[in-house]
């Protein structure tokens, strides 16, 4: 019985995995092989989905891209026992991308049965949760707060921190919430982890829920992605079956049970508050902060509320020690980030590295340069509020506190590239338009300023008093800034102003003149 | 009086006792812990400038002009949303802060008319204020982009307009709709600029959820949600603040006027009975006080079949004076009388009183509160000592079991249902007792734990075995019990409530209620915290009513419910001044202050004060004077305000006493269906033409005060006045205020009020004296007023209003919203757009039976009389059980209600008539008598003489 893996992840379905999956099955029923087939999670190699691998002796062996017309060959060259084909790509674990990561949170996507939970434990899950068992509450932040996570969805705030607040909060009920409202353009890490590993988050909820002593938690899910619906809630059925969730969790005595929800295609749902609007039943709009959620979140009590990969970053800290984490990474930003990257990259997917990584070095080392050939000209990094860098910045690294010095943001870790031929004035434009579809409505700035923002950049490309309008733009810029309730009207003009910046001539100025009248 | 301008905080007061002090602008402040900066800083005059945060409701931090910089921390955060922290130092005024706040406001202009001064807000505008507070200057985006100004109007609503395109989507209304009112009719649909206000899902106002009850047009900072009146007329110069004439939560009101017209009533922020809110009565229906149906001048006709004669002041009233003389020379003394109306002021129902006792020398004084409240005055005083609820409204905010028994708040009285439905959505428990599914079982955000769902006229059954559960399963508070109650007739109780007899399961098959939820009820009232009951007249209006009102005294003893703040024992009064009527001694038995008129000292007291002898034997009661008038020793009655002929049980009995009688004079505001039997009409005042107090529910005495001239020249205590002088009795009051003086004197509850007192404190709640200088929110705090708190046994006995064969169904009544009682003001305003002719709720099971179809014409008919109403089939009502609510005469409710009363106090038992109930086809014979008799009234009025006017020609 020889085992192959077909990646079940939607990126690798959108790429023909389950007809390919389907063809091995029936060519090998057609041959009397002897075959196991695997639906496996992605390893994040997107442009040679759908990758299939051969477990053999000497290790799983890659073929990449597969189409269904590949397989009837690659059973002729005798793939089931590693044997050479034109899209062979040699041992999974060498695959160049691959072998330079660091593979901390992701370790088991696409590596494992993403449901099986056998396959779970044997490559080391819960372990995380075990070590907490044998800790108080206090004990287990305390850990998560030396391991130096900080929250992956953007925000970047201490979790340990976030659930000390939890810990410390007097409430009957507590909850965890787990943002999988992954929204940001070029992000798919957390779908990468719910579809490919959701015991890790399911975990990673378990734990953080035992530190805090909430009773129930929520995966908050996006609607968009129905994959991992059924996924998660095949794990979370698996989970309860063995004892790992429920009314006595491994046999502590301590509850935790869990649900999956389904937003409602807002994005704003994915900025926390609304979230906990939504996740209550009504209209996804922001509530102002204080209080916060970790005092008064979900129905009004404590709430940890943290992204997908910071609670699924949670077992392995647990597992192998503050310190192993910590040691990943640089200045305050500590261990690993699951990098996506995206937009025109010849290699785009996922690329899990200490931070510390530099821009170029994730373009080129591992995107390959664009995939026209032609040179990079911006990036945008964490999603559609991050600023546009320029080919300059290429060598700022991955960090937190670097990116904040230039009035960028890391973000979730979605990287956007765009060639030489990109209009940054229609991006610009793009920005303001993205938050006008997606604004909740609530505060003033957003939500008639976005819409505003596409119509002044509108008259600046159509040099209609383009200085002053340009000026109007800043001031709108200045006033959503400082003004606006949330992240989505605050920081919408990062990727404006950073367009306006560093392309000045995409909005009809001489490249000079603005950026040295001290623009940032 | 100059239009009141109020401080608007912007967010709610804390309630902490703990104080914080912090800077703002260099000035320190302390304010208790939780309080917003905003509210900070405005306590100490300096105003952040704001759009979405009024300080009736919550702070919300959508529109982002209340910015301020906070040391150490970072950006600009909102004023509204951010509670004070000692020492924080706040700026609310820099060069950053204006210039955000002018791009936050070139913004909202830029999408807004500009049409300011053809606006009906104009100079009534926060949006327009504000854009001058930040100094807005020029809106550098144009108008040509994208806009809401071409959103349509919604006009559905008769009192007020939605102008979409004014919109600035500050949720104010949305926000007002839920926190203020609860009804959550209002939403935002869509979002970002697309976002808009949406009543119910896209609806209009009139088709949505929406009450109308005017939280939402308070609310508004624009000329979005307008009054039409505004519109129509323009805005208010000057506004005097007084009491809606409404019913029993007796809210405060700003009358805003130009010059004697009335453009707009306003609740009043500072009115303790609703904190600036209101529902469709008070806030719109006021226009039937200008309503042409008003009678302007005195009328007399020797007999009810002769025209109406116009004639002045003076004669009607020497007319009706010479009559009553003539009859009680004839008849004797005793044959006339008056009856009262818990709509007139304190101050008249006492005038009423003292002309009956000393002018008419009788004791034949009754009220209205005879057919409504009368058991509570009983009840209570029987056993805790005073006729009266022993809370105020806002204790409710305290309590952790609400317990309703027979009363539909959300109908009869709206804003304490608010008030209500606020403390319930933050987690109290609900118990219900009513055999109607009112809709407070199930509400946005508020559900009964139970709803006991009794079969009418069993309510004693139903608080015997509540009883039964809390003696037998020891929940009584024994402590209490010992410390403040009498040990002797709670033993008896105790015993007595313990019989085998009492308990759920055995009375389940008489009152319909599964034991099981009895039980769970009991022990929720007993032992979950503060536990108060609300009960309505579908606890008074029975043959048992007395003792319901004891058993509910008992049980909240008992459970050591009273004498607190967030407990009691709360009868929700149906007419803004029952409360007043009663305490004023508009009783044939009891002088003011509920002391009997057997009693030798206290008859000295008034004998002494009034200069005359009073008659020592009780008078005659409603009932036993239309006894008296068919048996022809009762002939001469003086009614104000009261349309017995509408509102009293069995009509065909009430209208042949008053065709019996040779002299009815009508002091009312409209030809009302007992005019149409009166030989003298005196034009009455409405409340916004007159001075005086109303007294509600809470025991608060509130100022009623002028704000237009009365149309018929007198005010109604002057008229009073009037008939006494004429009569030989001297009444020489020049105002009120000497009425209330002589109140004060009198009545030893009342001693500390005076209109001064009013005027300083804004309300009172009685007992008022030197022990409570300030007035009494809640009442038997050391102990009960009589001393110990006192247990009577119930025995619950079934009233003789039994169904059978003949009349197999039980019709019960009540109220709805927009209408208010007999109708003679709300039918009389646009409150008829929502309901227009009373119907007859049936079960569907009922209605199959009898082949009855939705809005069919049925016939009801009982052991005194048939009409004829619409069909609505509805489960709301249980099968067995129908439903009427007697808004209008046409309907003859009361032709149906029988003469059965309550043992004690003869209030009628309006709320149990066994009934038949058939599809019909036209109307019944009552119907046609009454549309005939209707049609020669209104002629004889369209006929009457008008005096010979004094043409000045060349």
């Amino acid at each position: 019985m020889t085992r192959v893996y077909v990646p079940r992840d939607s990126g690798a379905k959108s790429m023909g995995a389950d007809a390919v999956a389907a063809r091995i099955a029936a060519e090998a029923r057609r041959l009397g092989a002897s075959v196991e087939l695997v639906r496996n999670g992605s390893r994040g190699l997107y442009w040679l989905e759908p990758m299939v691998e051969v477990e053999t002796p000497a290790g799983r062996m890659a073929y990449g891209p597969i189409a269904t017309d590949d397989v009837a060959s690659l059973f002729a060259a005798k793939f089931l026992v590693g044997g050479s084909h034109a899209k062979a790509l040699g041992l999974t674990e060498e695959i160049d991308y691959l072998k330079r990561q660091e593979r901390l949170t992701c370790a088991r996507v696409g590596v494992i049965d993403p449901v099986s939970l056998d396959a779970y434990e044997t490559y080391g899950g819960y372990r995380g949760l075990r070590r907490a068992l044998e800790l108080d509450g206090a004990g287990i932040v305390e850990i998560v707060t030396q391991s130096g996570l900080r929250g992956r969805g953007g925000a970047a705030f201490p979790t340990g921190i976030k659930w000390k607040t939890v810990l410390g909060a007097t409430g009957t009920q507590k909850y965890i919430v787990c943002n999988a409202d992954e929204g940001d353009s070029g992000t798919f890490s957390d779908r990468m982890i719910m579809e490919g590993d959701p015991f890790v988050l399911i975990e990673g909820m378990t734990i953080a829920g035992i530190a805090v002593g909430a009773t129930k938690g929520y995966i908050y899910l996006r609607s968009e992605y129905p994959d991992a619906f059924v996924v998660l809630n095949e794990a979370i059925a698996v989970a309860v079956g063995r004892g790992y969730l429920g009314a006595n969790v491994l046999g502590s005595g301590k509850a935790f049970d869990l649900d999956v929800r389904l937003g409602a295609g807002a994005y704003i749902c994915g900025e926390e508050t609304a979230l906990l609007e939504s996740l209550e039943g009504k209209r996804g709009i922001v509530r102002y902060k204080p209080p916060l959620p970790a005092i008064s979140g979900l129905f009004g009590k404590p709430t940890v509320i943290n992204n997908v990969i910071s609670l699924a970053s949670v077992p392995i800290i647990l597992d192998r020690g503050a310190d192993f984490y910590k040691n990943y990474g640089m200045g305050r930003s500590r261990g690993t980030l699951p990098i996506q990257l995206a937009g025109n990259l010849k290699h785009g997917g996922l690329v899990e590295k200490a931070f510390g990584v530099t821009l170029r070095e994730l373009l080129y080392d591992y995107g390959g340069g664009s995939i026209t050939g032609r040179p990079i000209r911006a990036v945008q990094v964490g999603g559609p509020l991050g600023a546009y860098l320029p080919e300059s910045q290429f060598d700022t690294p991955l960090d937190y506190e670097a990116f904040i010095a230039l009035n960028a943001m890391v973000g979730h870790g979605g990287i956007v590239a765009f060639d030489d031929t990109v209009d940054m004035a229609k991006m610009a434009r793009y920005a303001m338009e993205f938050c006008a579809i997606e604004s909740c409505g609530k505060c003033t700035p957003c939500r008639i300023g976005s819409t505003r923002g596409v119509e002044v950049v509108d008259r600046i490309v159509a040099d209609e008093d383009r200085m002053a309008n340009i000026a109007l733009l800043r001031d709108l810029c200045d006033t959503m800034l400082g003004g606006s309730l949330c992240a989505l009207g605050g920081m919408a003009p990062y990727p404006v102003l950073s367009a306006l910046n560093h392309f000045p001539e995409d909005f009809g100025l001489p490249a000079v003149s603005l950026a040295a009248a001290g623009a940032p | 009086m100059s239009l009141a301008t109020e401080i608007d905080y912007g967010t709610p007061a804390s309630r902490s006792t703990t104080t914080v002090t912090l800077t703002i602008d260099g000035v320190p402040v302390t304010v208790p812990a939780g309080t917003s900066v905003m509210r900070a800083a405005a306590e100490a005059g300096l105003m952040v400038p704001k759009l979405c945060a009024t300080d009736n409701l919550e702070a919300f931090g959508s529109c982002r002009l209340c910015l301020v910089e906070i040391d150490g921390r970072k950006g600009y955060p909102a004023s509204c949303t951010t509670p004070v922290e000692a020492n924080m130092s706040v700026r609310t005024q820099t060069p950053k802060l204006a210039q955000l706040r002018r791009g936050v406001m070139e913004l909202y202009i830029s999408d807004h008319p500009l049409d300011c001064l053809t606006c009906s807000a104009n100079g009534d505008c926060e949006l327009q204020d504000t854009a001058g507070q930040v100094g807005l200057r020029e809106v550098r985006y144009g108008y040509e982009g994208a806009n809401h100004l071409v959103a349509e109007k919604d006009t559905s609503n008769p009192y007020f307009t939605f102008d979409a395109s004014k919109c600035i989507v500050c949720s104010r209304c949305v926000r007002a709709c839920e926190e203020v009112q609860g009804t959550f009719a209002l939403t935002i649909d869509g979002r970002g600029f697309d976002s808009k206000v949406s009543p119910g899902q896209m609806e209009s106002f009139m088709e949505s959820e929406c009450v109308s009850c005017g939280a939402c047009v308070q609310a508004c900072p624009t000329a979005t949600l307008m009054d039409r009146s505004v519109i129509e007329h323009g805005t208010p110069d000057r506004s005097v603040i007084t009491t809606c004439a409404y019913c029993g939560v007796g809210c405060s009101f700003e009358a805003e006027l130009k010059g004697t017209q009335v453009v707009r009533m306003t609740p009043d922020k500072n009115g303790r009975a609703n904190h600036g809110h209101s529902c469709v009565k008070g806030r719109f229906a006021w226009g039937y006080t200008t309503h042409p149906d008003r009678i302007t001048k005195p009328m007399i006709r020797k007999h009810i079949t002769d025209p109406w004669r116009e004639v002045s002041w003076e004669e009607a009233i020497g007319y009706a004076a010479s009559e009553f003389q003539r009859i009680q020379a004839k008849y004797g003394r005793g044959s006339v009388g008056a009856i009262s109306s818990s709509r007139c002021t304190n101050e008249e129902v006492w005038l009423m009183q003292k002309l009956v006792r000393a002018a008419f020398g009788n004791n034949n004084i009754d009220t209205c509160a005879r057919v409504c409240h009368s058991p509570t005055g009983f009840g209570l005083k029987a056993t805790l000592g005073e006729s009266a609820g022993t809370q105020d409204f806002d204790s409710v905010l305290l309590t952790d079991v609400v317990f309703v028994i027979g009363a539909n708040p959300t109908d009869g009285h709206p804003v304490f249902a608010s008030q209500m439905k606020r403390r319930l959505r933050d987690g109290a428990k609900l118990i219900i007792a009513d055999p109607r599914t009112i809709d407070l079982v199930r509400t946005p955000h508020v559900e009964a734990d139970y709803h006991l769902k009794l079969r009418p006229g069993t309510n004693v059954a139903l608080i015997n075995s509540l009883a039964h559960v809390i003696v037998t399963e020891g929940l009584v508070n024994e402590s209490f019990v010992r410390e403040r109650c009498e040990p002797e007739s709670f033993n008896q109780w105790r015993a007595f409530v313990a019989k085998p007899e009492h308990s759920p399961e055995a009375l389940e098959p008489v009152t319909g209620v599964p034991a099981a939820e009895i039980r769970a009820a009991a022990r929720l009232y007993a032992t979950g915290g503060n536990g108060a009951i609300y009960y309505g007249l579908g606890v008074t209006e029975h043959s048992q009513g007395s003792t319901m009102v004891i058993g509910i005294a008992n049980l909240a003893m008992a459970t050591g419910n009273i004498g607190r703040e967030g407990v009691g024992v709360n009868p929700l009064r149906g007419q803004n001044n029952v409360q007043g009527s009663c305490d004023m001694g508009s009783f044939p038995h009891e002088y003011p202050g509920y002391r009997h008129v057997l009693d030798g000292p206290t008859r000295a007291l008034f004998e002494g004060a009034w200069h005359v002898t009073l008659e020592a034997e009780p008078g005659l009661r409603i009932p036993n004077m239309f006894d008296a008038a068919l048996e022809g020793s009762f002939k001469g009655l003086y009614l104000e305000g009261e349309d017995i002929a509408q509102s009293d049980p069995d009509t065909q009995h009430v209208t042949s006493a008053l065709e019996a009688m040779e002299c009815i004079v009508v002091q009312d505001l409209f030809l009302c269906e007992t005019a149409k039997f009166a030989h003298v009409f005196l034009p009455g005042s409405s409340f916004l033409e007159k001075n005086g107090t109303f007294t509600n529910a809470e025991r608060r005495i509130s100022r009623v005060r002028k704000a237009t001239p009365p149309v018929g020249g007198k005010e109604d205590w002057e008229v009073t006045a009037m008939l006494s002088n004429a009569l030989g009795y001297p009444m020489t009051y020049t105002h009120p205020s000497e009425i209330m003086d002589e109140i004060a004197r009198l009545t030893p509850t009342f001693t500390g009020v005076s209109y001064e007192r009013l005027d300083e404190l804004g309300s009172i709640q009685w007992p008022c004296n030197a022990a409570a200088p300030d007035g009494t929110p809640v009442m038997h705090v050391e102990e009960f007023v009589r001393g110990k708190g006192r247990f009577m046994i119930t025995e619950y006995v079934p009233t003789d209003e039994k169904v059978n064969r003949k009349y197999p169904l039980i019709l019960t009544t009540g109220r709805i919203l927009s209408q208010y009682n007999v109708g003679a003001q709300t039918r009389r305003t646009a409150n008829v757009d929502w309901h227009d002719e009373d119907r007859l709720e049936i079960h569907p099971h009922d209605a199959e039976e009898r082949g009855v179809k939705e809005g069919d014409w049925v016939g009801v008919v009982s052991r005194a009389g048939e009409t004829t109403l619409r069909a609505r089939i509805t489960d709301r009502v249980q099968p067995g059980v129908v439903y009427t609510t007697f808004h209008h005469p046409e309907s003859g409710a009361n032709v149906i209600t029988t003469d059965n009363s309550d043992w004690a106090t003869n209030c009628p038992e309006y709320k149990v008539t066994a009934v038949q109930v058939m599809p019909v086809f036209g109307n019944s014979e009552w119907q046609e008598r009454h549309h005939a008799f209707t049609a020669q009234q209104l002629a004889l009025l369209e006929q009457r003489e008008r005096p010979v006017r004094q043409t000045a020609g060349k």
